[in-house]
């Protein structure tokens, strides 16, 4: 089908929709959030229009840069990790029959409905020391006594990889699915184990989808600030921890803001240089 | 979020979501349509369904003003609105109950209307403490409740009540505390001061905020916990995981009396005593209407049904009441109590959380 370039004004009819939810939900919002961030603070009181840098100043210390690097280190793993566990899975999940997918689909789309407090308190109840997953190591044989695998970092992520996964999963679903299988079929009959054909096959082949997902779950895993608090020591919360502290408890919106637009630029810088290194990887 | 919490008085919405609050807000109850009426703005959840249903009724008996309860947000959240409606004018609740670091930083704004002491007789029957004033002598606020942080224990593990705040500093409770995570409703600070430094006004100086400081870093390898959610620290407690901390004394006795092994000591220094005063927005009408509730609410009767039906400590004085020891005993202490310094929230609050961040982060 040949596509006509848009004569009239009318032809660009459909795009004013999005542009405008674009413009309200994303545009304003974040408009506002530069603005206030470069606003004075009033200690004791709120916060008075004017063009100040000392937010911006405030949080260019070390000890603003740990907590950033920890969280973005945090965000990397978690997508890391999940990419790692969701590539296997999907690949073997699109080979089951149509019945099994969709029992295993509607699972995953089941833990999508609990909320980040409620997958915390759970997971701080199963590696507690008094009620936990130790007491059955104990009841095997394996441990001697119940011990408490909270706070801690690994308790962290495992949270935030139980949280991440479906969607990393989802995201993957699709393109696997649409994968030729002659693909693998032919690196099959040429002698491949199917380990060797997954990891010289089919992972480039999907090497596209690999990173888009990879960068959307360390987005997705960059913002969240629920279970560093509930899982973690004060030592893994992550930015966006103190961004809420500043804003709802300190009442500091414009140093919120400016951390919280800080963040934004380091992400896309993060984002930008990926696809970047990516596209000079696919020329090469 | 239910966990989006803060400022001591949080915990009161614990019990209700954040959703909850939001469609409370959305749908004040209104209690019965009459003429002359009042927007009162309490804590949404416990707070407010406590108030609902054993304090308001009467109030309209008693004086034909019905009171239409507004459910607040926590912290200053409702200040933030009550500050912006009066910019337009508009007051969403007349009269609120608001925490004391809202109550000065809402003064720096004039955006409280001073209370005429003429027409509110029963504030008299007030502790001083009680009632907040603006620099140039007008009252700014009137004390509403107020209720007590205390050393918390799970008997269990604690066969003996400890009976002093260095409890927290012993090395043998190592990895077994649960604080509070922010400077300004662990109070933290005071209790160093109280129980190391001879008492509060050695916060005074910079110098001695520092003191204070250094000597709580000595508490970290002993939290295990700094919570900002209630219901976290409060389940921990009960099920002997984090096994001793700081919490709030009416809670604590209320789950005491549901049976689990939980109990709450005044420690020898005093528990923190903090507190929300009733104040009226600029913007609001109903001048006389508030003065009569504010009036209404300093009786000691009222003081008196407060602490028994909604376990908060009476803001008038003792002698007054006619709670008996065990009813006082419920939700207070004659053990001389420590006050936070509100003022350092104000006017150090950046300096201070910026240490106290470092100092639990770092």
């Amino acid at each position: 089908m040949k596509r006509e370039r848009p004569q009239s004004i009318a032809d660009y009819g459909p795009l004013f929709f999005p542009a405008g939810m674009l413009l309200i939900f994303f545009v304003v919002p974040f408009g506002t959030m530069i603005t206030v961030s470069f606003f004075q603070r009033q200690e004791g009181g709120f916060y008075t229009p004017a063009f100040v840098l000392s937010n911006y100043e405030r949080f260019l210390t070390p000890f603003f840069g740990g907590v950033l690097s920890f969280s973005l280190m945090l965000a990397v793993t978690v997508a890391i990790c999940c990419v790692v566990l969701a590539l296997p899975f999907t690949y073997l999940l699109s080979r089951l029959s149509r019945r099994l997918q969709v029992f295993w689909l509607v699972a995953l789309l089941s833990i999508l409905s609990l909320s980040e407090v409620i997958i915390g308190f759970a997971w701080s109840t199963l590696l507690s020391r008094t009620g936990g997953l130790s007491n059955l190591l104990v009841a095997v044989g394996l441990l001697n006594q119940p011990v408490a695998l909270f706070p801690s970092f690994g308790a962290v992520l495992t949270g935030m990889i139980y949280q991440a996964l479906p969607y990393t999963i989802l995201v993957l679903y699709p393109a696997i699915v649409r994968l030729d299988p002659t693909l693998m079929e032919a690196a099959r009959t040429l002698g491949s184990s199917p380990v060797r054909a997954f990891f010289n096959v089919l992972v480039p082949a999907l090497r596209n989808t690999i990173m888009a997902t990879l960068i959307m779950v360390f987005i997705f895993a960059l913002g969240s600030y629920l279970l560093p608090q509930i899982l973690g020591r004060p030592q893994h919360w992550t930015l966006s921890v103190l961004i809420t502290d500043q804003a709802i408890y300190q009442s500091n919106m414009p140093f919120a803001a400016a951390m919280a637009v800080f963040l934004v630029l380091v992400t896309l810088g993060l984002v930008a240089l990926t696809l970047l290194v990516g596209r000079k990887g696919e020329k090469a | 979020m239910s966990n989006i919490l803060q400022k001591g008085v949080s915990r009161r919405v614990v019990l209700a979501t954040g959703a909850m609050a939001a469609g409370t807000l959305a749908m004040p109850s209104i209690l019965r349509a009459q003429d002359k009426s009042l927007k009162v703005g309490v804590y949404g959840g416990y707070f407010k369904d406590s108030f609902d249903k054993n304090i308001f009724p009467e109030f309209t008996k008693a004086t034909g003003i019905a009171v239409e309860s507004v459910a607040e947000p926590t912290g200053e959240a409702w200040l933030v609105q009550l500050e912006q409606a009066a910019k337009a004018g508009a007051a969403p609740a007349d009269v609120s109950m608001m925490s004391q670091v809202a109550m000065l930083k809402g003064q720096t704004t004039k955006l409280w209307t001073p209370l005429d002491m003429a027409k509110i007789p029963n504030s008299k029957n007030l502790l001083d403490r009680f009632i907040n004033k603006y620099p140039d002598g007008g009252v700014a606020g009137i004390g509403a409740v107020s209720w007590y942080i205390t050393l918390v224990t799970n008997t269990d593990v604690y066969k003996e009540a400890p009976t002093t705040w260095a409890a927290f500093w012993d090395k043998a409770n190592a990895d077994k505390l649960g604080l509070l995570a922010l400077v300004s409703n662990s109070f933290l600070l005071e209790i160093t001061a109280k129980t190391y430094f001879g008492g509060t006004n050695a916060l005074d100086t910079e110098e001695g905020l520092l003191k204070a400081f250094d000597k709580l870093a000595e508490v970290k390898p002993n939290v295990r916990l700094w919570y900002r959610d209630e219901a976290q620290f409060e389940q921990s407690l009960k099920s002997g995981e984090i096994p001793m901390g700081q919490y709030y004394h009416d809670v604590t006795g209320l789950a005491a009396s549901e049976g689990h092994p939980v109990r709450s000591t005044f420690p020898k220094e005093g528990g923190v005593q903090d507190s929300g005063c009733w104040a009226l927005s600029r913007a609001s009408k109903k001048v006389d209407e508030a003065h009569a509730f504010i009036d209404y609410m300093s009786q000691p009767t009222i003081q008196a049904t407060l602490s028994r039906k909604v376990g908060t400590s009476p803001t008038v004085k003792r002698e007054l009441l006619d709670l008996n020891e065990k009813e006082f005993a419920a939700v207070s202490s004659d053990i001389e109590p420590i006050i936070p310094r509100y003022d350092l929230y104000t006017t150090k609050s950046d300096w201070l959380n910026q240490k106290w961040t470092e100092l639990i982060v770092g």
